[in-house]
């Protein structure tokens, strides 16, 4: 033997999957629901899903670079920051807007934290409420589709107003024939995404379960509806909570890694995005409850460490 | 009763197809032959024999001093030449026997004669054993002696043959259970005779089903021997592991199998016990398994204590090309060999020499707190949180969050998808834990000392 010997500690093998094959993953799930916004309502939401992704990406490669530290675009981390972004913005949005806050998202929320996995918030989302925030009016105008849809409101936003429940049509929602945003309105091709990313094991059912069980229970209790299958169906498909559910409140950074930490994370996010939607000024609540619990992550974390096998029922 | 399962493990690819049908060959050794002192856990053996002492085939060359400690036995007749400091497989310089092999195999008197064990009393069994120099032989190295002396031999409800072999690419112990598993059903029964109230289990994990038909076949007559099949996934060999999936007990790092009345032992253990008391045949051999894509024929190898591993090697074939890294144990908790020329001893284990090392091909990035380590991690632990700990040295932290349960199985490292090095810093972090608890006790007691004789000369000058 002429080569010298690698040295190492075990283990000396290493499972197929890394980082980027997960977070490919996770933008393979999103193409079925980004088709069909783009499919909906034409090439503005093209644009915004381009645009927005491009300068996520190089959002972070630019600071990389300015910084002086290794360049880590190839993880598509930023690519699925920017791509859940866009599909948060309205159809109609001005490109320019999300590309502001893919900016802001990657640099702000991101990057000053530490970069992958050191931020605390979910950086499309803290991107989102940002626009919100900034461009109301803009980020809340919808489109209207079809002759006879609701007439550029969210089926959420027409029922806090006091709209009429017969108007409402479960099927348009769960097909995505309802005004919206890009990603967040047809609940088929985001449960088909949801689907792939369960049976490749990129995410565990287990937080988006608890979290809309939650907001079905919260919307029984305090929803003023009584047991109203159709109220219960539009909480539940009419806005943004299966997106936010299996696509945004399963981000690894910024959820809980216990297995009970999960949980309660769950039903804090269905709390919170249920005080929103029946007490709140806003129809939605999915975007605010999700950063604002993203914050007390690290408390659940600490407080539901399991106990070591066969050290239960012991005292510490 | 047991699950035959646990929590988390991982499915890595086995490679056991390389050498699994591949008879043991047994190998002679040409070259010089050294037996460390040190090749089990505790005390290093007391040399027995001087430079230039005439050896034979079963003779002590050392023995155990202390309570945990190890015989060392010759497994060839020769002449001593030298004890002094070798490199063993561990990486350190060890005291040690050298003996220049004279190919005679002449062997000391009443070796391989045949003895029934159903005449000897307990103490002479467990003498027996202690002096065969048993050890367990599945890597770690303790004194099987010391395992069969519990506190209370009627609390051992069950004694484990721990043949599950969940480790990628050896197939060992499968070879030792195909081709003698009378030797094996024969060992656990000479133990049995030892813990009236234990029942005998053999666990194989179900990836060896000829294995498990094949026991289940020799054992039937024996009334308090079972076969017991695991689903297979590692580390279902842990020790812990096994006591969970076989009876539903739990121990932590703090308890011996014996305190949740159970013994485990491997199998090959097993296989030494009864060439030790029923053949009188000390234990101067190990199996092993030379696998791997960088060895021409993979094989399953009986290879007399002491040997080289170059020379297993030059015997096997060689290397096809030469490998990046060559492993003497399994891949998940085997340990890195920089010199092939160390020799064989009772608690090294066989060799995987791999073209390719994955571990340093692939980069280390950023903890994306994905889980999949929570998730695999057999003891119950939060390898993120103990990673954070181990970076920033944090003793107190890690110990508070049960680090000192890890058993370095590897499986967070081997699942995470950021490349971390998760099990390397744990092993290190209990290792400073460790050093930091017994610096501690050391200045408890050197105070409490300290104090006591000043408490002493204040009562003399009172006096």
């Amino acid at each position: 033997m002429k080569k010298m010997l690698n040295l190492s500690s075990n283990p000396h093998i290493r499972d197929e999957v890394n980082t980027a094959e997960i977070m490919r993953d996770v933008v393979i799930a999103m193409i079925p629901t980004t088709l069909y916004g783009i499919i909906q309502w034409g090439l503005n939401p093209a644009l915004v899903v381009l645009f927005t992704v491009a300068v996520a990406v190089l959002s972070e490669f630019l600071y990389e670079k300015f910084m002086k530290m290794p360049i880590t675009i190839g993880d598509w981390s930023a690519a699925v920051t920017g791509l859940i972004l866009a599909l948060n913005c309205p159809p109609d949005i001005p490109v320019w807007i999300p590309c502001v806050g893919a900016v802001f998202a990657i640099i702000a929320i991101k990057m000053l934290y530490g970069g992958l996995g050191k931020n605390w918030m979910n950086p499309a989302l803290g991107a989102r409420c940002f626009l919100l925030i900034s461009f109301a009016g803009k980020m809340t105008g919808w489109t209207t589709i079809g002759a006879d849809a609701l007439s550029g409101a969210t089926p959420l936003a027409y029922l806090k107003a006091g709209g009429d429940m017969a108007k409402i049509n479960i099927c348009d929602m769960f097909l995505g024939r309802i005004p919206g945003t890009i990603g967040e309105v047809s609940k088929l091709c985001l449960l088909f995404g949801a689907a792939y990313l369960i049976i490749k094991k990129v995410i565990s059912p287990k937080i988006p379960l608890v979290y809309i069980g939650t907001v079905a229970v919260f919307t029984l209790l305090f929803g003023g509806h009584g047991f109203d299958v159709t109220y219960l169906c539009s909480e539940i498909l009419g806005g943004g909570l299966i997106f936010g559910a299996f696509f945004m409140a399963t981000d690894y950074v910024t959820s809980p890694i216990t297995p009970n930490g999960q949980i309660i994370y769950g039903v804090i996010l269905g709390i919170m995005t249920g005080l929103f939607r029946l007490f709140g000024g806003s129809a939605e609540g999915v975007s605010y409850a999700i950063i604002l619990t993203n914050i007390i992550v690290p408390i659940i974390n600490l407080k539901t460490i399991p106990v070591a096998f066969g050290r239960e029922g012991e005292k510490k | 009763m047991g699950v035959t399962t646990f929590k988390g493990g991982v499915h890595p690819y086995d490679g056991k197809d390389l050498a699994k049908d591949q008879a043991i060959v047994e190998l002679k050794p040409q070259g010089l032959m050294v037996y460390p002192l040190s090749q089990h856990i505790g005390a290093p053996a007391k040399p027995l024999v001087a430079k230039g002492d005439r050896v034979l085939v079963g003779q002590k060359l050392a023995e155990a001093a202390g309570f945990i400690s190890s015989t060392v036995v010759c497994s060839v007749s020769g002449t001593v030449k030298a004890i002094e400091k070798r490199l063993s497989a561990g990486g350190a310089m060890v005291d040690a026997i050298v003996v220049e092999n004279d190919q005679q195999y002449e062997a000391i008197e009443g070796f391989g004669q045949a003895r029934d064990y159903t005449k000897l009393s307990r103490e002479e069994i467990v003498n027996i054993v202690k002096d065969a120099g048993i050890v367990g032989l599945g890597g770690a190295g303790f004194p099987t002696h010391v395992k069969l002396m519990p506190k209370d031999a009627d609390k051992i409800e069950y004694f484990l043959v721990n043949g599950a072999e969940c480790e990628p690419f050896l197939t060992s112990d499968y070879r030792d259970m195909m081709e003698t598993p009378e030797k094996i059903i024969g060992g656990l029964k000479v133990v049995l005779s030892l813990f009236p109230k234990a029942k005998g289990m053999i666990c194989v994990e179900d990836n060896k089903p000829e294995a498990i038909k094949l026991l289940t076949e020799k054992a039937s007559g024996e009334s308090n021997i079972e076969v017991v099949s695991l689903q297979t996934k590692y580390p279902q060999g842990g020790e812990r592991q096994l006591i969970f999936a076989t009876t539903g007990r739990k121990i932590n790092s703090s308890m011996l199998p014996a305190d949740a009345g159970c013994i485990v032992d491997n199998a090959d253990t097993m296989v030494a016990i009864y060439e030790a008391v029923c053949e009188s045949k000390p234990l101067v051999r190990k199996i092993l398994t030379v696998t791997g894509d960088a060895v021409v024929k993979p094989a399953n190898f009986k290879v007399p204590l002491g040997m080289s591993y170059q020379e297993i090697i030059d015997q096997a074939g060689g290397f096809k090309d030469d490998p990046e890294k060559i492993i003497c144990g399994g891949p998940m908790m085997g340990i890195p060999l920089f010199k092939l020329d160390v020799p064989v001893a009772k608690n090294s284990s066989s060799i995987i020499a791999l073209l390719h090392d994955q571990v340093s091909s692939e980069p280390t990035t950023a903890c994306i707190n994905c889980g999949r380590c929570v998730e695999a991690c057999p003891e119950n632990l939060i390898p993120t949180m103990l990673m954070k700990a181990s970076l920033s040295k944090d003793t107190e932290k890690f110990a508070s969050l049960y680090g000192m349960e890890c058993i370095e199985c590897g499986c967070c490292a081997y699942v995470c998808p950021a490349k971390r090095p998760l099990t390397q810093a744990f092993k290190e972090m209990k290792r400073r834990v460790n050093a930091e608890r017994k610096a501690a006790a050391a200045k408890a007691k050197a105070e409490e000392e300290a104090k006591a004789a000043e408490t002493k000369s204040t009562e003399e000058v009172k006096k």
